[in-house]
């Protein structure tokens, strides 16, 4: 099998001497969607802390396309094609819905100079194409009245879907997204799913994501792995590790 | 005839030029649970931030056992019997947990404050367990059970919870809400809004559906819960069970949610 497109080793980070994340070891292989579960408090948000740059291990590695990136401030990962999204979803409050879709986007010629006055019909093609996409993206999360509105406006929910947007709007090559459906109408959350394993399958996005909702989980994901105190305790399929007595001890308590 | 618990009526309120509510109306008995439910943006939240005196009303009325309440101050409101557990930020992240429910206890009279505190802890053992610990290094399933705990220290008649369950592993989801109906025996109102609508109308008495400001739809938990058209627009997917498995579609042109 190819390397993995994401290698975590061994990683520990502790605050205050309590470790949130204790020695963690995972895969993400290109083109998969990986489910990250476990208890409130198992480290999972931390987790992406660490692979995303928003803080660094007190020890381990993180390797991304086969190069550390343990070491890398946020941005940097970014730009190689890691993005994330949060559980809290932060929005630009003074600059417009659609803005906030737009500023996500990659590869915008027109941010250089030169090139807007150089190459005028490719730029102008290119924010052709990038507002379109945006306007679909708003489209596919319910925001297209709000286009216009300042992002600030939003609901809790509703950034939260903003954020989703902006994460697809990225076109990244890893998406990290932290419990993208919680606090999102459950009308809406197959839609949002269905976007997610089209964005892998027509765009070879990789994608590991926070979530609790298992019909998410089991239903759309290739592999599960398991965090609980801080450490793996079980990684594979859906169906494997839905039976895993430790997994149920942990995490689903009793079967319903 | 007794007055209800809360009754809000024709409430309007929103932040800035943006409006929000558009004349809600939703009413609380003593001792029942109320669930509201709707999509994302319809102004769940904003409701019961307006009720509590966070959002100005910018018309309507809210009242509290029959006296009028709308606009009043949030600490004033503690101390008449409403309280509210916000969806986020909802603990004091640099004090402990036991400094966190001695807060709540500020709103009793002095002589008070032992006994509702010792009442609650009993109720939540994870507020004696971790009675030391920065509630700013709780997880998130923690952090809600110990503002549900401050807020009940408070003793309210009635509770505004602002999604519970969001967020939280499914056994802790399992645990806040086996805390709800420790909660519903003990007299105490509440009013909750929830994205986990099928568990909260089962365990409510009654339902509003609210969309973009207004109410859509109301019903007892039940009804709401096994309404197709309600399964359709606000639960997602089909309805999954049993009864009549033919018309889980919508019944064509009636009611669209969002446009």
């Amino acid at each position: 099998m190819s390397p993995a497109l994401l290698e975590v080793r061994d990683v520990v980070r502790a605050f205050d001497g309590v470790r949130a994340v204790d020695g963690a070891s995972l895969d993400v292989h290109e083109g998969s969607i990986t489910s990250l579960i476990g208890p409130n408090g198992a480290g999972k948000s931390t987790l992406f802390d660490l692979v995303s740059g928003f803080r660094r291990a007190d020890s381990g590695t993180i390797a991304f396309g086969g190069h550390r990136i343990d070491r890398l401030p946020a941005y940097r990962i970014a730009q190689q094609g890691l993005v994330r999204t949060f559980q809290t979803a932060r929005a630009l409050t003074r600059m417009t819905v659609l803005e906030n879709v737009l500023l996500a986007a990659p590869a915008q010629p027109g941010e250089q100079l030169h090139r807007n006055v150089l190459r005028r019909a490719a730029t102008r093609r290119r924010e052709r194409e990038v507002r379109a996409r945006a306007h679909e993206l708003l489209e596919l999360v319910r925001l297209s009245r709000h286009a216009e509105e300042q992002a600030g406006t939003l609901s809790g929910g509703q950034r939260k879907l903003l954020d989703f947007a902006r994460a697809l709007m990225t076109a990244p090559r890893l998406v990290l997204l932290d419990e993208p459906m919680a606090g999102v109408s459950p009308a809406l959350r197959g839609e949002l799913l269905e976007q997610v394993v089209s964005m892998r399958d027509e765009h070879g996005v990789t994608v590991l994501l926070v979530e609790h909702d298992l019909e998410v989980v089991m239903g759309a994901s290739d592999r599960v792995v398991v965090m609980s105190d801080g450490a793996v305790i079980a990684a594979g399929t859906p169906a494997q590790v839905q039976d895993d007595a430790r997994v149920i001890d942990a995490y689903l308590g009793v079967a319903t | 005839m007794s007055e209800p618990l809360l009754e809000v009526t024709g409430l309007e309120s929103g932040y800035g030029d943006v409006q929000v509510l558009r004349g809600v109306s939703l009413r609380v008995e003593r001792d029942e649970i109320v669930c509201v439910i709707g999509p994302n943006g319809a102004g769940k939240s904003t409701l019961l931030k307006t009720v509590y005196g966070l959002v100005p009303p910018q018309a309507g009325s809210v009242r509290l056992e029959g006296k009028e309440i709308a606009g009043t101050r949030p600490d004033r409101l503690t101390r008449s019997g409403l309280n509210f557990v916000p969806q986020l930020d909802n603990v004091f992240p640099s004090l402990s947990v036991a400094e966190n429910l001695k807060i709540g206890a500020l709103a009793l009279p002095r002589s008070e404050r032992r006994g509702a505190l010792t009442r609650v802890e009993e109720l939540f053992p994870i507020v004696r367990e971790r009675s030391r610990q920065r509630a700013g290094t709780l997880s998130g399933g923690q952090r809600k059970l110990v503002a549900l705990a401050r807020a009940l220290v408070t003793r309210p008649s009635l509770l505004l919870l602002d999604e519970p369950s969001a967020g939280l592993a499914p056994q802790a989801v399992a645990t806040v809400f086996e805390k709800l109906t420790e909660i519903r025996g003990l007299g105490i109102g509440i009013v909750m809004v929830e994205q986990n609508a099928r568990r909260a109308l089962a365990l409510a008495h009654r339902g509003y559906v609210l969309d973009l400001g207004r109410n859509a739809l109301e019903g007892t938990g039940e009804a709401l819960l096994h309404d197709p058209k309600v399964a359709e627009l606000y639960l997602g997917g089909s309805s999954t069970n049993a009864s009549s498995s033919t018309s889980t579609r919508t019944p064509g042109g009636t009611n669209p949610p969002t446009k």
